[in-house]
């Protein structure tokens, strides 16, 4: 085993890095904490907040990839030369590797037993060819035992594990926090009495453990959600979708931040011919379609990627660098809104009259700038982001569709959903791949919804009537 | 006012020269005619004889910027980006790879997106904005706090999905209307009315979301206060004043895309196989086909800066207050 990072791997890692200093940064400034407090003491807000943890930590077990070492076939342990495997599997892989060696031969519906469709079978006693379901390779049920029997004795098992892990975490989380004795903090949290809605919080966090805890153990014995066409496990690939979804959310927010608050400040603190050539930039870019634009980018990219195969080693590098390639074009198309914001409300800002104090004092450019402005903007990038976010999981699927999306090889949402299209025209339907991406993907988009929201709501000052 | 239209359509000129800039960039220089060659005829074994013949075929074989043969103007004239630039702006947009007027299939596709997107539009401004009124009007109430939600969970919910979702139940599963096609005349409407009805449905979400912070905004002015003590109703204070107030920030985001329903939609029209400008754009990105694509964004940005100055024009009309100079 070899840790190996793809290039999205470290821009996530490095974020994440950056997310935890500024995190710390903010929490010692008293009023910034007051207002996330704020945020946070929404039921909603406090249990999107976990689901987007739960959703963002599978993210992070999908970005960290290693190589296998292959083992000598000679047996001499210390050979000169230590070969990696072409493949690169991540912490999530290894977690699922079961359900990756276990593949069926074609669909199968969720829980089902056999396949989906009937195949021809040729008979080898009397030599005649007839039609049947033929059963899935790796679904065992125990002898004298029927399939919703089994079923439930598993059920029971894992959603007992998955109580047991939560309600460990959970009382973990309760010892470590504040300072009161440990049986007052269970019954404030119990009753609903603490300040932030921490009931709330541990009943999602229950919730999500459990289900998954279930899905996750009976993936052992079951296809969970199913298999696709060529009877790959779709709760797994829904897992791996996660990491698609949520790092071009993110991550083309930090391709966009920089380039919009540069400019964004400039154009409207400098003005005159500044302001100009940006105002010029940005509006030559917002005219041209949005999907278009990403559209052009996507396949001049393409085919520069296939004229210069030499640049990666294996697919899953390509489709990495794709991955890449789609976050940066999409935050070349996305910084402009941002941008016009922020430009907007420096013009605002430096008409007040701390900031004409603060030049008249002459103070420096740079320093009126990071002191007084920045932190005065802080809440219109912060509703940004949120807000950009689901939109941009959300454009995704549409982008997958229309073909310029991530690497077909790459499992997204959008390659599910593009897929499982041809899929409803079956008879009869197969309708689980949909379903489960839809699942996934709702979740996600509503969690990140509301949140925003709140965020919405408790930042912005003109909410204050 | 004349001369106002005439300044904004002088100003519009740099911004699509800079439209043209990134394209001849996206589509010419990043990758080179040459490399473009290649990828088009596919096989490794492309002579470089094939090569030239390919772009002398496809009038790319000038120089990028400079050609240095050309003597005077011609220095300038007598390159790649002025002759691509040079046809755009005269709306002539050459011919597809497969060897057919681009032009003319613009203008043969146009009737069918508009089919799709005008109905669309116009259905969900106003189903949009009557429920924001009337959200508006019982704000606080059960009705309003579950209707919010009910619009989040619409927006959270990929449009892809009601498309899909709407053809098996309305094609697949109880036969009312055709599940793709298109045909000329009044025959139309048998398949352009599911995708409108899913487009206005998508769209409610967020449609009525903003109308409504648009309304609410509108109801902690100065101005409604005065009209509820002058003793006006509820109803009217909302239709008399807030209503036509609310229309100022509306034309905003609305005018704009006026011009923009000519491109039709990519996803709805190839999912209906609607024979439009979207689903146009769709088998061309599809099949590669450059001149297309580049068409389509040169159109897409006028007919955006078309709706810019659409967007002033509407103001003057509308808010006297807006002087134009």
């Amino acid at each position: 085993m070899n840790l190996t990072l793809l290039w999205t791997d470290i821009m996530v890692w490095i974020l994440i890095f950056a997310l935890i200093g500024w995190g710390w940064v903010v929490s010692r400034s008293p009023q910034v904490k007051k207002q996330w407090h704020t945020i946070f003491r929404s039921r909603i807000a406090m249990a999107s907040a976990i689901v987007l943890l739960f959703y963002l930590s599978f993210a992070l077990l999908d970005s960290v990839h290693m190589r296998h070492t292959v083992q000598d076939k000679s047996g001499h342990a210390a050979s000169a030369e230590v070969h990696y495997k072409g493949e690169m599997v991540s912490l999530l892989d290894l977690l699922f590797a079961h359900t990756i060696e276990h593949t069926e031969r074609t669909y199968s519906a969720p829980f089902a037993t056999h396949e989906y469709a009937k195949s021809i079978v040729v008979d080898e006693k009397d030599n005649v060819t007839r039609q049947a379901y033929l059963p899935l390779k790796y679904v065992n049920i125990p002898a004298g035992e029927s399939e919703m029997e089994d079923i439930v004795r598993r059920s029971l098992g894992a959603i007992g594990l998955g109580l047991f892990v939560s309600l460990i975490l959970v009382f973990l989380h309760l010892l470590l926090k504040g300072k009161e004795r440990f049986g007052e903090k269970v019954r404030y949290v119990w009753r609903g009495e603490t300040e932030l809605p921490w009931r709330t919080a541990y009943l999602t966090f229950l919730l999500l453990t459990v289900t998954f805890v279930w899905l996750y153990v009976l993936s052992y014995h079951y296809h969970v959600l199913g298999t696709d066409k060529v009877g790959g496990d779709v709760f797994y690939q829904s897992l791996k979708s996660i990491r698609t979804g949520v790092l071009i959310g993110i991550l083309t927010t930090l391709v966009m931040l920089p380039v919009s608050i540069v400019l964004g400040i400039s154009a409207g603190f400098f003005g005159g011919w500044i302001d100009d050539i940006i105002q010029y930039i940005y509006t030559t870019l917002n005219s041209i379609p949005g999907v278009l634009l990403i559209a052009a980018a996507v396949l001049v990219m393409q085919v520069m990627m296939d004229n210069h195969p030499q640049w990666f080693e294996t697919t899953l590098e390509r489709s990495d660098l794709r991955l890449l390639f789609l976050i940066m074009i999409l935050g070349v198309t996305s910084w402009t809104g941002l941008c016009r914001l922020l430009r907007a409300e420096t013009l605002k800002i430096s008409q007040v009259e701390f900031v004409t104090a603060a030049k008249a004092f002459g103070v420096s450019k740079w320093k009126i700038i990071f002191r007084h402005i920045m932190p005065n903007l802080m809440h219109i990038i912060l509703i940004s982001v949120v807000l950009d976010f689901s939109g941009l999981v959300l454009a995704e699927a549409v982008l997958s569709y229309v073909g310029v999306g991530v690497d077909p090889t790459m499992y997204s949402w959008g390659n599910m959903i593009n897929q499982a299209r041809l899929e409803m025209a079956r008879e009869p339907m197969v309708w689980w791949s949909l379903f489960s991406a839809f699942i996934f993907m709702f979740i996600l988009v509503l969690a990140a919804n509301l949140l925003s929201d709140r965020v919405q709501t408790v930042l912005d000052p003109r909410n204050k009537s | 006012m004349l001369a106002y239209i005439l300044r904004r359509i002088l100003y519009a000129i740099p911004i699509l020269i800079g439209v043209n800039l990134i394209t001849f960039v996206l589509f010419f220089m990043i990758n080179s005619p040459d490399d473009m060659a290649r990828a088009q005829l596919g096989a490794k074994q492309v002579t470089p004889q094939m090569i030239e013949a390919w772009k002398v075929e496809k009038g790319y074989d000038k120089p990028l910027f400079l050609n240095p043969k050309a003597t005077g103007v011609e220095k300038i004239s007598d390159t790649l980006f002025m002759q691509e630039s040079l046809k755009l702006f005269a709306f002539d947009f050459g011919f597809s790879d497969a060897n057919r007027d681009i032009g003319s299939d613009i203008k043969e596709r146009m009737g069918p997106s508009l089919a799709i997107a005008l109905p669309t539009f116009f259905i969900a401004l106003v189903t949009n904005i009557s429920l924001a009124l009337l959200l508006v009007l019982f704000r606080g109430s059960v009705l309003d706090t579950s209707m919010m939600v009910i619009a989040v969970m619409i927006m959270s919910i990929s449009g892809l999905f009601y498309i899909i979702a709407g053809q098996v139940l309305f094609s697949k599963v109880w036969h009312w209307v055709p599940i793709s096609g298109y045909e000329p005349g009044w025959s139309a409407v048998k398949f352009v009315i599911l995708p409108v009805i899913i487009g206005v449905f998508a769209g409610m979400g967020a449609g009525v979301r903003w109308y409504r912070s648009i309304f609410l905004e509108q109801m902690n002015q100065d101005y409604v206060r005065t009209a509820r003590a002058k003793g006006l109703s509820e109803i009217s204070v909302l239709f008399k004043h807030v209503l036509k107030n609310g229309m100022l920030p509306i034309l905003t985001g609305v005018v704009v895309v006026i011009p923009s329903l000519f491109m039709g939609s990519l996803v709805m029209e190839s999912f209906f196989g609607i024979p439009g400008l979207g689903s146009y754009t769709i088998d061309a990105i599809n099949s590669q086909d450059f001149a297309i694509v580049k068409a389509m964004v040169f159109l897409g940005s006028v007919l955006y800066i078309v709706g810019l100055i659409l967007t002033d024009i509407s103001y003057t009309l509308f808010d006297p207050r807006v002087k134009l100079s």
